[in-house]
């Protein structure tokens, strides 16, 4: 239970890795990128919690309240925004790739166009 | 490689991989117990030292602004790269959508979704506009409510007025928006070596915490960032839309 | 609260691999959706409001949005080149 959140985030990464690598369609394999993407959030906010902890925003609550780690909250919000953008531009290539051979598979994209 | 030696392959590495993660994770203090010094450091000293009740927002626009400035030139870049790789290539054609409306397959949208969406911007509108300018008072910030805000627009095109979406050339208005929210953000920092201190030092007048007009530099790279991120976001809906609903390729059905 | 918790993680692992799982990308989006509101159920968990409020806008409302849209435009080319895709 202690480092339950730790092994979600790893089983997190490896499955979405495991849908990137098996994946029969580009559209797929992004969405799985983004999955494996998610599991770096779990584990930056696991690290930064304290139980009883309250959220770090000190406008109703005194200074000196017991809240958690503010730095992680900052690294994850700014990431999650900018992650959905670099799938946007996958998912442009994905397309563009899609007009060029007629096919969204990976394995048929390698070779000549027919 | 074929795919089920490709995927055993990965199995094998995965097992491996996962092994390694979890004599490494496990290794972490546990979950729940913080151990860190920074974060209580900071805890304390955020609210008094820079005068924003948010010690998020202090952290990202403040303590480590410039690393916010590098995640905001990296969505410029992705949205740059969306522009150019769905730009209409040379044997494409431009068919706006109120041309062949009639032989559209699609059902007309009904009055429900259009009376609701369409009352729903102005609201989504004012919505992102709070989350944007309190950044600093309250959970939110500019990228949050940068994305608020481009929902107002998605909400135009799913009440079915993408025709009226269009005539407002979004993508001058992305275009312009997001520009003069990443330029913004140098600019501030920049203010910041003008006035002697470091490059973007919180240089304006801190105020009290609790009021709209504290924390200094905080609120204006709120809304710096608001700007880039809904200006970028508008940029990508726009282009997504433009590629499916009005570039053709020849022997393209609608 | 140590049972909501260990809810939540149990429930994110289990969409995460939903959405590895789902094989065609026009139900994958959808699950997506859900996932990005179940992870925004945890960070609220977490108590990291702003990492919530971003994560639902944009992992329920924007990522599956331009999945769609990359979708439709594929198909649009699909109807014209008459080729029958894999899935």
């Amino acid at each position: 239970m202690s480092h339950l959140p730790y092994v979600v985030a790893a089983w997190l990464l490896l499955v979405g890795l495991y849908g990137v690598v098996t994946s029969r369609n580009l559209v797929h394999a992004i969405t799985c990128l983004s999955v494996a993407q998610s599991s770096t959030y779990i584990l930056l906010l696991s690290v930064g919690f304290e139980r009883g902890g309250t959220a770090p925003i000190f406008l109703d609550v005194p200074v000196g309240t017991k809240a958690v780690d503010p730095v992680v909250g900052a690294l994850a919000l700014t990431d999650i925004v900018v992650g959905a953008t670099v799938s946007a531009l996958l998912l442009a290539l994905a397309v563009q790739a899609y007009k060029h051979h007629g096919s969204l598979d990976p394995e048929r994209l390698g070779r000549e166009q027919d | 490689m074929t795919p089920t030696l490709r995927r055993r392959v990965f199995l094998v590495a995965a097992v491996v991989a996962g092994a390694l993660l979890l004599w490494g994770l496990t290794g972490l203090p546990d979950y729940g117990v913080y151990a860190g010094p920074y974060g209580d450091v900071l805890n304390r000293v955020a609210v008094a030292e820079r005068k924003a009740a948010n010690v998020v927002a202090a952290v990202t626009f403040d303590y480590r602004g410039i690393d916010t400035m590098g995640e905001e030139f990296i969505l410029f870049a992705a949205v740059l790269g969306v522009a150019i790789l769905l730009r209409a290539q040379r044997d494409e054609t431009e068919q706006p959508p109120d041309e062949d409306a009639a032989d559209r397959h699609a059902p007309a949208t009904s009055n429900a979704v259009r009376v609701v969406g369409l009352a729903l911007v102005g609201p989504v509108v004012l919505f992102g506009l709070y989350v944007v300018t309190h950044g600093h008072l309250s959970p939110g910030g500019g990228f949050q409510g940068g994305v608020v805000l481009a929902t107002a627009a998605l909400l135009v095109y799913l009440s079915g007025e993408y025709v009226t979406l269009r005539r407002v050339s979004p993508e001058v208005i992305g275009d312009l928006a997001e520009s003069t929210g990443a330029a913004g953000y140098v600019a501030v920092g920049l203010l910041g070596v003008a006035a002697g201190a470091t490059f973007l030092a919180n240089v304006l007048p801190l105020g009290e915490p609790g009021a709209l007009l504290s924390a200094g530099t905080i609120p204006v790279l709120n809304l710096a960032v608001g700007l880039e991120v809904a200006g970028g976001f508008v940029l990508l809906l726009s282009e997504f839309l433009e590629q499916t609903l009005v570039i053709r390729r020849p022997g393209e059905v609608t | 609260m140590i049972a909501l918790e260990v809810t939540v993680f149990l429930l994110v692992a289990a969409a995460g691999t939903a959405v590895v799982l789902t094989r065609d990308p026009l139900n994958q989006a959808i699950v997506a959706s859900f996932y990005g509101l179940v992870l925004g159920i945890m960070f609220f968990v977490y108590q990291a409001p702003d990492v919530a409020l971003s994560q639902i806008t944009v992992g329920a409302v924007a990522l599956p949005l331009m999945i769609l849209l990359a979708l439709a435009k594929v198909r649009a080319l699909r109807g014209g080149n008459g080729e029958d895709d894999d899935r």
